[in-house]
């Protein structure tokens, strides 16, 4: 077990794009197990990215057990995820570990419907909303490179939109 | 960016009429004069263009005034330079977005933050603009904020703007950190 560095941006790694997990063998489980020790050791992380860590396979760990009282599947490794259905629009603040002091408002799926395998290869299919549902959109937009900065709106403008209809 | 520790930081603030181009003009002269940007806040606010901008210079006020003070006369800009003490890399988390609407009338900014405040809100970001029409001004206000005592005081300060007929919505942001 061991806490594995974080890059942090403008490490130009986070933005390049992961590959697909092929073996779902003990060297995989063995850093799951780091990868997820990483997470809990952040303070107040609920999801990490093998490429935060500078592993460019395409495995996200999200555990938003941690908030009360919100629909949540506890501890989550999502190997392979692919987000299959979106529903709804809403906007939250984020941070990440690759970003330090930093937060910012994003927009995203309420709800979405998700396949992933385990870390033994097991396929399976969640459906989840809210906050978990954020987590895990952060955490694959990783996969692809893409940072919580890339889709930052304005806390200015996010409720009411000054226009004029005429 | 090579900057020396003991550089100083002022606090940067040019108001004029808006026209198109000042935040490029007056940041150019500012690169090109040694300085380094921190935060800042640049809007129009009712056809004035208004720039609040914390600057790390090597020199004295005087000295800044002389990098931006041409740019500045040249589009119409007046200038205040203030030093101050830099504490970047040290954000509060808003735990609060307080959202108030209501016809304008006098007193309303004074009304809701002086509830909020007694009810331990500390103010990170506040922005209010006037809507609806000449005749009948509509005034929308959004903060965010640090609920020092905790949610379910600001509800009960808020409850009490409302029975003044003032609409005032209150959302915890819980930022995610991943
Ligand atoms: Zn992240």
């Amino acid at each position: 077990m061991a806490v594995l560095e974080i890059l942090q941006y403008p490490d130009p790694r986070l933005k390049q794009t992961s590959r697909p997990v092929e073996r779902f063998d003990d060297a995989l489980r063995r850093f799951v197990t780091d990868l997820e020790e990483t997470m809990r050791a952040g303070p107040g992380g609920v999801g990490i990215a093998a490429p935060q860590v500078a592993r460019f396979e395409r495995i996200v760990i999200v555990d938003v057990s941690v908030k009360r009282g919100i629909r949540q599947h506890g501890r989550l490794v999502l190997i392979n995820p692919e987000i299959t259905e979106w529903e709804g629009m809403s906007t939250g603040r984020e941070g990440c570990m690759s970003v330090p002091d930093y937060t910012g408002n994003v927009i995203r799926a309420e709800r979405i419907r998700l396949a992933a395998s385990d870390e033994f290869g097991e396929r399976r299919e969640y459906e989840m909303e809210g906050y978990e549902a954020r987590a895990v959109q952060h955490e694959i937009d990783h996969l692809d490179g893409l940072l919580f900065l890339d889709r930052l709106v304005s806390k200015r403008h996010d409720l009411f939109r000054r226009k004029t209809y005429r | 960016m090579t900057a020396d520790h003991k550089d100083k930081w002022y606090m940067l603030t040019l108001v004029g009429e808006d026209q198109p181009g000042i935040v490029a003009h007056v940041s150019a002269a500012l690169y090109e004069g040694g300085c380094y940007l921190g935060e800042t806040s640049m809007m129009r606010l009712g056809g004035n263009f208004t720039i609040m901008m914390m600057v790390r210079y090597a020199g004295t006020a005087h000295g800044l005034q002389e990098v931006v003070g041409g740019v500045a006369e040249s589009l119409g800009l007046r200038l205040h330079i203030d030093p101050i003490q830099a504490h970047l890399h040290d954000h509060r988390l808003p735990d609060v977005r307080i959202s108030v609407y209501g016809a304008d009338r006098a007193g309303i900014l004074a009304k809701v933050t002086g509830a909020l405040a007694e009810a331990g809100l500390d103010i990170l970001d506040l922005e209010s603009d006037v809507a609806g029409t000449e005749e009948e001004p509509v005034y929308v206000m959004h903060i965010e904020g640090h609920a020092a005592e905790g949610i379910p005081a600001l509800e009960s300060a808020l409850e009490i703007v409302r029975n003044e007929g003032i609409q005032a919505t209150l959302q915890q942001v819980d930022t995610l950190i991943g």
